[in-house]
């Protein structure tokens, strides 16, 4: 939560000076954010890479936990793309691409921008910060009447990182290997997703 | 903008070989925590960088209300959309688990 807490700070810092000092427009103009996110990437790889979770998580690898992850993502592009019949402003593909976020706002918002620009960026933030919110303040009443899965599926990607400490507290401790799990093969999932929709 | 993310396997490249560097570097906890927190000041710095091309675009920043409600929406689908195939899963795990007992 801290964290996304000093994120939001950063992205209003950088409203505030957007609107308020002309002068830093140049910086919008410079591109070179295409090699730095691809920096990012490598960097986001090596902490996965490197991060004992992940090992642990992947032994532990059975049939069942593996459908956890898929019906995350079967249940989000149904969910998205509902929603998308409501949403005339933007094209399907456009509203999948932001919820195969799945919570993990700052490198899903990144690479949104990058390819559709800010106005689908913003939403692809709001919508992915929102994601770790409502999984944050709901997981008790989830657990309890949808089972014991239902906050790890709220939390998308954000199960292995943010929103762990609410699933272990509420699904119990024997569920943390199921979150990470889930979390990070959705994590992985972000940017192929996204890009492969936006394409 | 798009073309270098155009073929989408290219990005997924660099996250595969961070996977790997990362994998056989994994004993070296103060090069790790040292990535982690460049990773960090990273993710600020794009935030910060998005920010400013939402600052300096008055069409966004007149739209933001609209914006944050159609973010809304889609997550609050995405979350109920996840939901409904995990409650299923629960109830068939629970009802296997009493099976074998």
């Amino acid at each position: 939560m801290k964290n996304s807490l000093i994120i939001v700070a950063f992205f209003t810092a950088g409203i505030l000076f957007g609107i308020f000092i002309p002068g830093l427009r140049f910086l919008n103009k410079t591109d070179i954010s295409r090699y730095a996110l691809c920096g990012l990437l490598f960097l986001i790889g090596v902490g996965i890479g490197g991060d004992r979770r992940t090992q642990r998580a992947m032994r532990s690898l059975d049939l069942r936990i593996v459908l956890v992850p898929l019906a995350v993502i079967l249940g989000t592009l149904v969910g998205s793309f509902g929603v998308a019949l409501f949403l005339p402003g933007l094209k399907l593909r456009e509203v999948l691409a932001v919820g195969s976020g799945f919570g993990y706002y700052s490198l899903s918002s990144v690479i949104i921008t990058q390819i559709r620009g800010p106005v689908l960026g913003v939403i692809g933030l709001m919508a992915n910060i929102a994601r770790e919110i409502m999984t944050l303040l709901t997981a008790p009443l989830l657990a309890r009447y949808l089972g014991n899965l239902a906050p790890i599926a709220a939390g998308g990607a954000t199960a292995m990182d943010t929103t762990l400490p609410v699933i272990i507290r509420f699904s119990g401790k024997e569920y943390a290997v199921v979150a990470v799990f889930s979390g990070i093969v959705l994590t992985l999932l972000v940017p192929v997703l996204v890009t492969l929709l936006l394409r | 903008m798009s073309q270098c993310l155009a073929p989408s396997l290219y990005v997924v490249l660099f996250l595969i070989a961070g996977i790997a560097a990362g994998f056989v570097l994994r004993r070296r906890e103060r090069f790790l925590k040292t990535v982690d927190r460049l990773t960090t000041w990273f993710i600020y710095l794009f935030l910060f960088m998005l920010g400013l091309s939402v600052g300096i675009n008055p069409e966004i920043v007149r739209n933001f209300g609209t914006l944050g409600f159609k973010a809304i929406a889609i997550s609050a689908a995405a979350v109920i959309g996840s939901l409904i195939p995990a409650y299923f899963l629960h109830r068939l795990w629970i009802r296997k688990d009493h099976d074998e007992e």
